[in-house]
This record gives C-alpha cells, structure tokens and sequence, in this order.
C-alpha cells in the first residue's frame, strides 16, 4: 500500500544501480580474517615453552653438579626421571594422576552445577546480590585449605569430604565470575532482547547466559584452579588408607619416607595436571569464544 | 477505550477496533517525567502533552535537536518504559532497531534473525528459509553465515532492520540507525530502506537529528521543540521517491525546516 501512494517506483536499472554500490561498499569496508598456519604457530607458541623449560632443566643440573646443597634435599633430575619410570613400571603412576583428576573433575562438575545458577541469581535479584554478593566475594579470599579440618570433622575421611573441600573452593569463583560477566553486558543487548520479546528465563538463556560466556569462561578457568588446589591441600592433609593414593597423598608419603625424588615427581604431576587441563581444555575454549566474536587481536 | 493514565494497549483485537484499525501506533496527550538530578522529589518534565499518530504504511520521521525527548518517545512507543500521563497504543508489538547495531556477537548474522524468529513462534524448520529471504531482502543473501565483527558499518545496519523485520510487526521503530555510518553508506542505506519500506507496507516511525535525511525519507517531518518535548510543527513531504539528498525540492524543505528548527534551540539561549 505504501508503494502505491507515492506514484512513481523506483525504476528497474535504478534499483540495480543500488545493488552494485551497495556490494562495492560491502566489499570494500568487510573485515578480512585470516588465519595464521600451523607452521608459524609451532614456531611462535610451542617452541618458546620448551626452550624455558629446557633452560630449567640445565640450570637444575647443574646445581646438582655444583652440589649447592646434599643429595637428599637436592633430587638430580635423572633421580626423578628414575621414580617416573618405575612409577610407570609398577602400574601405579596412572592410578596416582586419575585419583586426583576424577575427583577434581568431578567435584569442578558439581561446582559448575552449583554455581552456574547460584551466580545467575546474585547477577540478577537485587536482594539476593545484596544477601549474598559479599560473603561470595568473602569466600573467594579464603583459602580453602581452611575448610579441611571442619570438614573432616563433619563429614569424617572419606570422598565427600574432599568433594566438601572443593565445592567451598570452586563455587564461589564460578558463582563470581558468572556475576562479572552478567554486570559486562551491555545494556543495549539486554534492550535489544527485550525488544525482540526475550523475557525471563528466555532471556537469561538466549540473551544474558551468552552475553556472559567471556567473563562466566574466566570463571569456570579460576573455579578449576581452586577445585584442584582444595583438592590437593585435602589429599595432602587428610591421608586414610581407604581414600587410595592420589597425588596429594604421594608427596605426603614422599614426606613420611624422606624420598626427595618422589616429592619432586608429586608436585610434578601436580603441576602437570594443572597445566595440562589449562591448555589443552580452557585456553582453546576460550579463545574459540573470543575469536567468533571478533575479540581476538592478532599479534 | 479509558483514557486513564499510563495505558500500553497492545492488543488489535480490543473490542472497540476490532473492526478495522486505523493507526499503527496512536500516541494521546503523552507527558513523561523523570527526577530531577541535583533535586529531591523533583521531576524533570522531557515530554509535553504528544500527541501523534501514525497511519498504517506510512513513514513518519521524528526531528528535534539534542534533549527534545525523540528517544524517549520512542522507548515509550516499543513499551520499554510506560508514560507519566496519557495512553499510547500500537497494533502489535512494534519493532525496534538502535543506533548501534545491537546484532548479538555470539550469533551468526543468520543466527542474528533465526533468534527473533524463534522468540515470535516461528518453528524451526522454517526459520533458516525465512532468515535468508529476509537477508535477501536487504540485500546481503551471503551474509547467513558471517559473524557481526566480519561485516562493514553498512552491512550490520541491514542485518539489524531483517532482524527487526523478523518481528513481523506493523511498526518498525528506528533510533538514529544510520547516525553513526559515513555518508556515501548513510545515501546508500536511504534508498535501500526506502525500497524495503515501500516492498514491506511497515510503517516507520524514524527518529533523527538529520534534517535532510529526516527530508529525504519521509512522508510526514515531525519536528519536536526541546526540554520539555512538544509538538512544534509538522510537514508533510509529497516529493516523489526516488528521492535523492542533493535534490533541489528536498534541499528547498530542509532549509526551511532548519530555520524552524534554528529558532526552537535559539528560544532556549535566551532563558
């Protein structure tokens, strides 16, 4: 009807005229994006670690050639090397490292289950941030090794107490980060959904979960330092023949027998583990989330 | 229809315009308030006594310099915020597209439109082929797949006016969209958004601080005075279209509006 009342259409080669500056413009002002080869990013990503960790490895041994200080305070590399191996002849250094590991995941799972919609409530009930924002905020300063000995004299030792020991640890990291995320929004995304008729928990799941997802990652990243690192400080002060020997445990008893080389291989693995989840789980995670949103600037 | 204060009816099917609805959006003697910053329990008076309607179909652009309440009016239409007096009705929720793109980054320019579809009620296996008729529509049939940072200035814009024509609504609503683009891409856009008015029959209700742009588009100017917003004056443009902005008729109306214009920002220097 609107066509009709002002008379005169816009003629056929103007209308094409239109569409071949419009594509001129499109192509002209569009964002190339590239990605770099594998080649280059061996070389710019892997071989800087590796060199820094070769370093280390040099410079340790040569402490120990240097004797700085004896043998049994000082493990040589190879001593360590010696304990890896047999760990990994008598079948037990897998079991040592999936002791840990299927507990940490498992009680990060519980955290993330726990958090995720405990931060969704503080980010958006203003009563409920105002309850319980601070003593989130609180929490996370704590550390959670603090919360090992009520927590054995609660839940006695056993597995649910470690799990216990993570969940205060985890919960509020997640819980935190999700609530930084949601606060990052922008207003005019929450509008612009609200006009497109997203309300409530449509909302929250179309909308503010996404909205969210950088600073909610960040979260989830720091939630599964803390799973691990309450993890360890549980294993390694709570030690009970029924809990199995996980990798806390190992550098407890490393400890108890004086074996330097086994201590050095547990906070090793301990290590490890850490970095290994970081890696090769969060860090490309989060940049697939930043790259498709254009964040991501190549250096 | 009561007039009590403060009435959003959203509904065509009302009893009393059942029959036969004869405005896309009917604002009736809307004022709004805000508190007064620096001031306890005062209020700021932004909009006076407005009232306007907007035909089905037709193209309606709302000028006014800085603090004149355009967008506030316009958040009061798409029901963002509720009038301190007076009653504004549309026919159907109306469609609201900003300044900024608004397009959602974690989305894909399709996946932009899938989502307005998908919160209308469309059912799935119709969004993808709706979505990329819309794309078509605007003129980017290859964009279903691109990212919002992969596309130009121009380009988000189109996305953002197929998102919002998603909505299916009769009103389309626009908040300066073209402010922040340069000025061969704003030309382009005029054009093409007058080509998707005109293939569409949507009414638009356009708020910008352009006097010609506010010329070049629309059938009727609406210029509001400023703090507090009142109706000053209205034109209605029977240029034909294809307009272009360096015509001389739409050149001739944009200088008479901005000498109108001139003395509404002039009165309030002397205060």
């Amino acid at each position: 009807m609107a066509g009709t009342d002002n008379g005169i259409a816009i003629d056929k080669d103007g209308a094409e005229d239109l569409a071949g500056l419009e594509a001129g413009l499109d192509a002209l002002d569009s964002v190339q994006v590239g990605r770099t080869p594998l080649r280059e990013t061996l070389i710019r990503k892997v071989v800087p670690p590796v060199t820094a960790v070769a370093l280390v490895l040099v410079v340790w041994q040569l402490l120990v050639w240097a004797e700085v200080a004896p043998a049994y305070k000082l493990a040589s590399p190879s001593d360590v090397w010696g304990e890896v191996r047999e760990a990994w002849l008598q079948g037990t250094l897998l079991d040592y490292i999936w002791t840990s590991v299927s507990r940490g995941l498992l009680g990060f799972l519980l955290a993330l289950a726990i958090g995720t919609p405990l931060g969704l409530l503080v980010a958006r009930v203003k009563f409920v941030r105002a309850a319980v924002g601070p003593i989130l905020s609180g929490l996370q300063s704590l550390p959670s090794v603090a919360w090992v000995p009520p927590a054995v004299l609660w839940l006695g030792l056993n597995n649910s107490m470690m799990y216990a020991v993570i969940l205060l640890g985890a919960v509020p990291s997640i819980a935190n980060g999700l609530v930084a995320g949601v606060d990052q929004i922008p207003p005019l995304f929450l509008r612009a959904g609200r006009t497109l008729g997203a309300t409530g928990l449509r909302e929250a799941w179309h909308i503010v979960m996404p909205g969210a997802l950088p600073g909610y990652l960040a979260g989830l990243k720091q939630g599964w330092a803390f799973s691990w690192r309450s993890l360890m400080a549980a294993e390694i002060i709570a030690s009970s023949p029924d809990l199995g020997v996980g990798l806390g445990q190992l550098l407890e008893n490393g400890r108890n027998n004086s074996s330097m080389p086994q201590v050095f291989l547990a906070i090793f693995l301990i290590l490890l583990v850490g970095i290994a989840v970081d890696l090769l789980f969060f860090s490309p995670l989060e940049r697939r989330v930043l790259r498709r949103r254009g964040l991501l600037v190549a250096r | 229809m009561a007039t009590t204060t403060a009435t959003t009816a959203t509904d065509a099917t009302d009893a009393a315009d059942a029959a036969a609805v004869t405005y896309a959006a009917r604002v009736e003697h809307v004022s709004k308030s805000f508190p007064a910053p620096g001031t306890s329990g005062g209020r700021q008076l932004v909009l006076d006594d407005i009232t306007l309607d907007v035909a089905p179909g037709e193209f309606v652009t709302l000028l006014g310099a800085s603090g004149c309440g355009k967008s506030t009016l316009l958040n009061l239409v798409a029901g963002l915020d509720l009038p301190s007096a007076g009653s504004i009705r549309t026919d159907g929720r109306p469609a609201l597209t900003f300044q900024e793109h608004a397009l959602f980054p974690w989305l894909t320019a399709g996946g932009n439109i899938e989502l307005a579809l998908r919160l209308r009620g469309v059912p799935k296996s119709e969004r993808r082929r709706e979505a990329e008729r819309l794309l078509d529509l605007v003129r980017l049939r290859g964009a279903y797949g691109k990212r919002v940072h992969e596309l130009s200035g121009g380009m988000r814009q189109r996305v953002a006016l197929a998102r919002a024509l998603a909505q299916d609504s009769r009103l389309l609503l626009m908040d300066e969209p073209f402010a922040a683009l340069d000025a061969i891409t704003r030309d382009v856009l005029h054009d093409e958004l007058t080509r998707v008015w005109r293939e569409t029959g949507v009414s638009v209700l356009f708020v910008t601080h352009n006097v010609r742009e506010a010329v070049r588009l629309a059938q009727r100017v609406v210029l509001l005075s400023s703090r507090p917003g009142r109706i000053a004056r209205q034109w209605t443009v029977g240029l034909p279209h294809p307009r272009r902005i360096e015509d001389t008729a739409v050149a001739e109306l944009s200088v008479q509006i901005t000498e109108e214009l001139r003395g509404e920002i002039r009165r309030h220097g002397r205060h």
